[in-house]
């Protein structure tokens, strides 16, 4: 790489010139401006609901308290259920997803494949035209009884014909002697995928996955369209309910809450935060897979 | 047509005519049959995607007549009356479709320019300080990037935060200044700049790593013999990253463009919460055949909207696609 030669190169210990001062201070505002809302929503889930009733959202709590969470604690299993729909729906669909979509990358790189040219052309059409909204709903409603079943919010984005373009693409640049010597060797093509091809791939099959599991766990649309039982509602559908109709929240028992009034407002946050924690600590784990797949795939294009 | 797509098992022989010209075999029974053997596994792998493909892309392709049915629950797809362009004219004379059109194409060609030129800018600030501070060009990235993994719906808990009426963060901060505080959900006025703020917000950082690597690819050495000429840093940016950058944004923008008739849904239902107030200038395509569809259970004209996108659309990912491949047969999508 030339980027560390390029360092090498320099004098470290030469001062920065000025201009950098400059553009760092930009970029820091810029920075702490996208960090901003991220910050009030936790600052509001920490405030004493009557403080955020009186004198709005702050960055800092005006009067701290932890009673939102308390209350969300008393009875979590509305939200746990949810968590455990978005975790399996996204776990079991980008699983499946991987697979099926390598499958068919892997066919679709083999110059060899006498279907190529149909199979491509019935993948990727589907990029260029649809049947629509209305059309797939009553399909999946009427026709294929998803009404209110967990294989609707799965099903759908089984195939997404952009990440078997990004797999075929990989798997195409892989060097095609191996694969040859394997076949010579008397390997089919499945022993050749699953022994040779897959492991070779782990950089495509990790971006891809990763994309897969982001889509599936941030989808609400599917949701949306077709479950109408609570108790099945994935994560993003719970907390959509919730900021538009806080009656929505599990009701506590009210023997339990008497006296208390629920503290709507800061709970909503609660919730987002509770919501959002896992997916953000995740994401700062994973997001150099993104960057590292994003850029394999625009630099070789 | 049909033949190749049904993923029948071949006659081990296999039928010649699919096989290109220059690409057949001396007949030798044992190549052969382990080439039809190897065309059999390759087709059974692309069988449970191309299954899936058939069912949920291609059969309610076979439902877009319901914009030209009066659809009835209990007729199905097929059994409700025709209604001839009614759906259409309906649509069309109600002024939603002119509405809707503009809101989506213009918010669409907003979001595009500024999404351009802020991460481009930000791309090319990060790029400038990258070899001298890792850690917080690292930092940078980071931030940048975390709002493009949360969902619309995290995000319109944001949104409310810093607009909500009575306490919302703006509004706090109008008060102090001595300014009245805006009712944000009620004035349609205000909903473009915010969207395409919330837009910026929400995908800038995408964009900016995708520029960022694009920029990394450039070999150092165009830098160091324009800074041994004596240009200014301007000038390399100008003269030298710009050019060198011009196809992945072009490509980027034409692709970009392909997709313009078709609404990020979740920024348009959740962000501005639905509200009818807003309409006028938040309601784009995608969010009015939903509504159509799954409030007001009108499948005739939500299937009249959803075609008119659907041919819109793609004659504008044709056309775009046509552009990309003039300049650039590679990146072309087919």
């Amino acid at each position: 790489m030339t980027a560390p030669a390029l360092e090498l190169r320099r004098n470290r210990s030469t001062p920065l010139p000025p201009i950098h001062y400059a553009i760092h201070a930009l970029l820091l505002l810029v920075s702490l401006l996208f960090l901003f809302p991220l910050l009030l929503v936790i600052s509001a889930s920490l405030s004493s609901e009557s403080s955020l009733l009186e004198r709005g959202y702050s960055l800092i709590p005006q009067a701290f308290s932890t009673e939102a969470y308390q209350y969300l604690l008393r009875d979590p299993s509305q939200l746990l259920r949810a968590y455990a729909v978005s975790g399996l729906v996204a776990t079991v669909g980008s699983a499946t997803s991987l697979l099926v979509m390598a499958l068919l990358g892997y066919a679709l790189s083999r110059p060899e494949f006498k279907f190529r040219g149909v199979v491509s052309f019935v993948v990727f059409f589907t990029l260029l035209f649809n049947g629509g909204l209305v059309a797939s709903y009553i399909l999946n409603t009427r026709y294929l009884g998803l009404s209110d079943s967990l294989l609707a919010l799965i099903l759908p984005y089984l195939v997404v014909p952009f990440y078997v373009l990004l797999l075929r693409t990989f798997f195409a640049a892989l060097p095609s002697e191996i694969i040859e010597a394997a076949r010579i060797d008397g390997a089919g093509e499945w022993r050749i995928f699953f022994s040779i091809v897959l492991p070779l791939s782990t950089p495509a099959l990790a971006t891809v996955g990763l994309f897969s599991l982001l889509l599936y766990w941030n989808d609400y649309f599917l949701g949306l369209l077709y479950l109408s039982d609570p108790a099945k509602y994935p994560l993003q559908l719970l907390l959509f309910n919730i900021l538009n109709n806080i009656e929505f929240l599990n009701k506590l028992p009210t023997s339990q809450v008497a006296t208390v009034v629920p503290p709507t407002q800061t709970v909503r946050m609660a919730m987002a935060v509770l919501a959002t924690g896992p997916a953000a600590f995740a994401f700062l784990m994973l997001q150099r897979y993104f960057v590292r797949g994003l850029t394999v795939g625009s630099v070789k294009g | 047509m049909n033949q190749p797509n049904s993923p029948s098992p071949l006659p081990p022989s296999g039928p010649r005519m699919f096989q290109k010209p220059g690409a057949s075999f001396p007949e030798r029974s044992t190549r052969l049959s382990s080439r039809s053997r190897q065309t059999l596994a390759l087709m059974s792998m692309t069988l449970p995607g191309v299954l899936l493909l058939l069912i949920f892309s291609y059969l309610p392709l076979s439902g877009l007549i319901i914009a030209f049915k009066n659809y009835r629950a209990a007729d199905g797809i097929f059994g409700s009356a025709w209604a001839g362009l009614k759906n259409f004219e309906f649509l069309f004379a109600s002024g939603a479709a002119w509405r809707i059109t503009l809101n989506t194409l213009w918010l669409n060609g907003l979001f595009i320019i500024t999404t351009l030129v802020i991460s481009l800018t930000l791309a090319l600030l990060i790029n400038e300080v990258r070899s001298r501070s890792r850690a917080l060009s690292g930092f940078y990235q980071t931030a940048l990037f975390f709002p493009f993994f949360l969902s619309y719906v995290i995000i319109s808990y944001f949104t409310y935060a810093l607009l909500s009426t009575d306490q919302g963060l703006l509004n706090s901060v109008f008060k102090s200044l001595g300014l009245e505080p805006v009712r944000w959900y009620s004035e349609p006025s205000r909903w473009p700049l915010i969207l395409v703020l919330v837009n910026l917000w929400k995908n800038v950082g995408f964009s900016v790593v995708i520029y960022l690597s694009g920029m990394l690819a450039i070999d150092p050495e165009y830098y160091e013999a324009a800074a041994l000429d004596g240009a200014s840093k301007w000038q390399q940016v100008r003269f030298i990253t710009l050019p060198m950058l011009s196809p992945l944004i072009t490509i980027t923008v034409l692709l970009a463009i392909g997709r313009i008739f078709f609404a990020d849904f979740g920024l348009f239902y959740f962000v501005t919460r639905d509200t009818s107030l807003l309409y006028p200038t938040t309601d784009v395509i995608d969010t009015y055949v939903f509504r159509a569809l799954r409030q007001l259970g009108d499948f005739g004209m939500a299937g009249a909207a959803g075609l008119y996108q659907s041919v819109i659309g793609f004659a504008l990912v044709m056309f775009s696609n046509w552009i990309v491949k003039r300049r650039d047969p590679d990146r072309a999508l087919f």
